[in-house]
């Protein structure tokens, strides 16, 4: 495999789950708390997300050597607003029953701090195919993490998943995930759940080393 | 005068910027460390959605009625700017403030608060008076959910925790625990 390829397969796996934006870095929360009450809206805003990422990654590539330095994050921020306006209004357009449920979070994708991080960090620096990548990468971690949330919290509080019923009639809603407490919670089991794993691999690792001793 | 009064207690407690909306979230888990820089932060927060609860009533009724599709690309640049305007005015009359708030005032360009309380005061087509007010509230309810939770996390830093609840996944959790009690003040309305 050549070395280019490697490369950009790295990036794109990076981005999927060993630097996943939501469970490891915690970025973007805002936006990804409100809207996932169900596994629906969870991945429309995911799509959203992904697009937009996808869209100012690879423009802000393309422009790295005109833009000054001084104007970048205005520059960078002005992109993204472009794009969001895009996918709000084709959203509108196309779906507009999700786009009532998602309401005011469409617009505040531009404040979503992991897009912005990832053109000051990656897309400013690279070529474009190697940002288009890296974006995509993200983009779909932040879309699975969502769609965990999302779905997590639609099995627990209303005991469906895509609106299809699991449990049958007996099954005692617990309303309160779909409420804004159970998404903090949720949230806060998951990346204690993450923290776990993390600890347990570092153990096992260090333990042959320990025994040696 | 009522529906003032609905505006205000509204954002402050039953529709909490922080607990209701999960606006604000990232200067809500990364700075509410300190208790005095919590209520800072929080204060500047507000003086900056003032400033935007003026301009943005002036953008609605003044401009964007003749481009809505505009509307996400100028709040964006207004907030931006207006966060540049303030610091410098600060700078100039008041030293001790612009000390005071020091890398807090740049920061609140990037605090999906302030561009969620343009969007909400917009959809829901307050006029100036209501804006201000409405400004107030959601500026108020965010400093008190930071100045809790800055609280809460003083304590936390003394007691003995397991490894893997430290950092954030507590700070979520008591977050949730704080949205719970947050929930109660909904039955202030319930008619």
């Amino acid at each position: 495999m050549p070395a280019s390829s490697a490369n950009a397969y790295d990036e794109f796996i990076k981005g999927i789950w060993k630097e996943n934006p939501v469970f490891v870095h915690v970025l973007g929360m805002c936006p990804m708390l409100a809207v996932t009450n169900s596994a629906i809206n969870g991945i429309a805003m995911g799509v959203a997300t992904f697009f937009v990422l996808l869209g100012s990654s690879i423009l802000v590539s393309l422009f790295k050597d005109v833009i000054p330095k001084p104007v970048r994050i205005s520059s960078y921020i002005i992109i993204i607003a472009t794009f969001v306006t895009v996918a709000d209004y084709s959203l509108l357009a196309l779906f507009p029953e999700v786009h009532k449920e998602l309401g005011a979070f469409v617009p505040l994708i531009v404040v979503n701090c992991m897009i912005l991080g990832r053109q000051e960090a990656f897309a400013s620096k690279n070529s474009v195919g190697l940002a288009a990548v890296d974006a995509i990468g993200t983009a779909i971690g932040f879309l699975l993490a969502l769609f965990i949330l999302g779905g997590l919290r639609e099995i627990l509080g209303n005991g469906s998943l895509f609106g299809f019923s699991l449990f049958g009639p007996h099954f005692e809603p617990w309303v309160v995930m779909l409420l804004p407490p159970g998404g903090f919670i949720m949230l806060g089991l998951i990346l204690l759940f993450f923290n776990w794993l993390a600890e347990k691999k570092e153990r096992l690792v260090n333990l042959p080393l320990e025994n040696g001793n | 005068m009522d529906n003032l009064v609905w505006i205000f207690i509204s954002a402050l407690l039953v529709n909490n910027f922080v607990f209701f909306y999960f606006l604000g979230l990232c200067p809500f888990f990364g700075v509410s460390g300190k208790l005095e820089t919590a209520f800072r932060l929080g204060v500047a927060s507000t003086f900056v959605m003032l400033i935007t609860a003026l301009c943005t009533w002036f953008l609605n009724t003044y401009i964007l009625i003749y481009a809505p599709y505009l509307r996400l690309i100028t709040f964006i640049v207004v907030i931006a700017s207006t966060v540049q305007l303030v610091e410098m005015i600060i700078k100039k009359f008041s030293p001790t403030l612009f000390r005071a708030l020091g890398i807090f005032l740049p920061l609140i360009t990037t605090n999906c608060a302030i561009l969620g309380f343009a969007i909400f005061a917009t959809n829901r087509g307050y006029g100036l008076v209501e804006g201000i007010v409405y400004a107030l509230g959601a500026g108020g309810g965010f400093t008190l959910a930071l100045i809790l939770m800055a609280g809460l996390r003083e304590e936390n830093e003394l007691s003995e925790v397991p490894n893997v609840m430290k950092g954030t996944a507590m700070s979520l959790i008591i977050a949730g625990i704080l949205s719970l009690a947050f929930m109660g003040f909904s039955g202030l309305f319930s008619s």
